[in-house]
């Protein structure tokens, strides 16, 4: 079954269009394929394939994603925006191709998948009682909270008495400091105050610079231009990538 | 030893005048219960009867096949009171057989190692001690399982959050499951430490107060009451291992997923 796929090039604007018509067979972007030698950044290669990918309300969605590019998932409250950063972190049951360098999905045991393919939910969730007890290695995290502006005393903080805007940005370093390929971020900056959402851009792109990818899902269409070039657009369960805006 | 004093159908039905004090007052104080109250003791009453004669029968017989059937039948009616004190089921055959089959597995292994080790009848399988045996236990197996399961699912659904955090993280099914499932299991297993701790203080526990008033020596009695003891904290620590343990794995999958799913969907009550 043929599946269509946008390799696209990040920045590469203008090729966009012809390289949409350009259609992938599924089976290409399968293990047993000759694999590339790994890719410099900012190349066509794509790092996350994604194949006819689809939940019981997800219709299937197929795009990939090159390493150091950013797309921006845009879309009304309960159009599947969630839906398909789930299912993409495989936390929802779903069909579909999904692979990572090549690699399918279905060979990486999940853990290590969701290590590879970080997901930072909209509320995200804490186990423990302290903040320090939530990242594996706090030196880690503290030079990147640094960057967002918490202080040293951070790490015992009670988690009940962060505010939203804290937690979402807790819950990014978490993710961070596992040093994903691939990260899925939804929301990231939707409680916070316009310095924080600098902030957390500054840090993004700094990753993404450092090869990165990352799915965006974000309300702000200013936000959306700032940060990615390409637009996936989810309505109804459908997902469709929006051409030169 | 066998210096019991039998009781007559006379004395049954003084004692039961205290019934009818009991609906008296119920009418006189406008309660509404006396209704309920005398079908409850009529209904008490009947199912005991009913059981001497099924208990008598079975002792007659010592037969494996018709102590097995008994068997059975209680530990089928002890999953049905597991399934119904759930406040959300499992979906399909997984709500009713995994306490059921948790309980069979942990009554019967413990009760067998009594009959085999401690007890030793003869035959092992000898009814008059079998029944009664596993009746304790099962007893109190059924409580832990319960409360174990029922703590498993509501926890799971209020900690989904927290629980999806740790997977997302890269953790397994089992390590993100794990605070839930110390939740689960301590639930289960609370009641049979407390009234371990209890026993002798507060309550002096109905079987050792059975074989008092039936001429057996106290301390004779007491030591019987500690084996009992013993057997049901065990019989009600694995049965509500294997449960919660069941429940966390049909409740995640081999994805590592959350799958709340599983659960059946609110019914009214």
């Amino acid at each position: 079954m043929a599946c269509y796929s946008w390799g696209v090039v990040a920045g590469d604007l203008n090729t966009m269009v012809e390289q949409k018509e350009k259609s992938v067979n599924c089976r290409t972007a399968r293990p047993e394929a000759p694999k590339e030698p790994e890719p410099p950044f900012q190349t066509a290669a794509p790092l996350l394939q994604v194949c006819d990918l689809q939940t019981k309300i997800l219709k299937p969605v197929s795009f990939s994603l090159a390493a150091g590019e950013c797309i921006a998932v845009k879309g009304p409250s309960g159009a599947g925006k969630t839906l398909l950063l789930r299912a993409i972190a495989d936390l929802d049951p779903n069909q579909g191709l999904v692979s990572l360098e090549g690699r399918d999905r279905s060979t990486i045991p999940a853990p290590e998948w969701r290590r590879l393919v970080g997901y930072v939910p909209a509320e995200p969730g804490w186990w423990a009682e302290t903040v320090g007890e939530h990242f594996g290695e706090w030196a880690a995290a503290a030079a990147v909270l640094t960057n967002l502006g918490f202080p040293e005393e951070t790490k015992s903080w009670p988690i009940s008495r962060l505010s939203t805007g804290e937690r979402l940005r807790l819950a990014l370093v978490r993710a961070l400091i596992i040093r994903p390929k691939v990260l899925l971020l939804d929301e990231p900056t939707a409680a916070l105050d316009a310095a924080s959402v600098a902030a957390v851009e500054a840090v993004i792109a700094s990753r993404i610079r450092g090869g990165l990818a990352v799915l965006w899902v974000t309300h702000d269409a200013g936000q959306a231009r700032r940060i990615a070039r390409r637009q996936l657009a989810v309505e109804a369960g459908r997902v469709r990538e929006e051409v030169g805006q | 030893m066998t210096s019991y004093i039998a009781l007559s159908y006379w004395d049954l039905a003084l004692a039961s005048v205290l019934v009818l004090i009991d609906a008296g007052l119920s009418i006189i104080f406008g309660l509404k219960i006396h209704r309920s109250l005398l079908v409850a003791a009529i209904r008490m009453a009947a199912q005991l009867t009913l059981v001497g004669l099924v208990l008598t029968a079975l002792f007659s017989l010592v037969s494996p096949l018709w102590t097995g059937v008994a068997v059975l039948v209680m530990i089928l009616f002890a999953g049905q009171e597991v399934m119904q004190r759930q406040d959300r089921r499992l979906s399909g055959w997984w709500s009713f057989g995994l306490g059921t089959g948790c309980m069979m597995m942990s009554s019967v292994l413990v009760t067998a190692f009594a009959l085999l080790t401690a007890i030793r009848p003869s035959p092992w399988y000898d009814p008059r001690y079998a029944i009664p045996l596993l009746g304790m236990i099962l007893g109190n197996c059924m409580t832990g399982i319960a409360l174990g399961l029922n703590t498993l699912t509501t926890s799971l659904m209020l900690r989904r959050a927290s629980v999806e955090a740790q997977l997302m993280l890269g953790a397994t099914r089992w390590d993100a499951a794990a605070p839930v499932t110390r939740d689960a299991l301590r639930s289960a297993l609370m009641p049979t430490i407390n009234s371990m701790s209890a026993t002798g203080l507060v309550s002096l526990p109905g079987m050792m107060t059975g074989q008092i008033l039936s001429g057996v020596p106290p301390v004779e009695a007491v030591k019987y009451q500690i084996l009992v003891m013993f057997l049901i904290a065990g019989g009600t620590g694995f049965g509500a291992v294997a449960a919660v343990l069941g429940g966390v794995y049909r409740l995640t999958d081999a994805r590592h997923r959350l799958r709340l799913d599983r659960l059946a969907a609110l019914q009214a009550t």
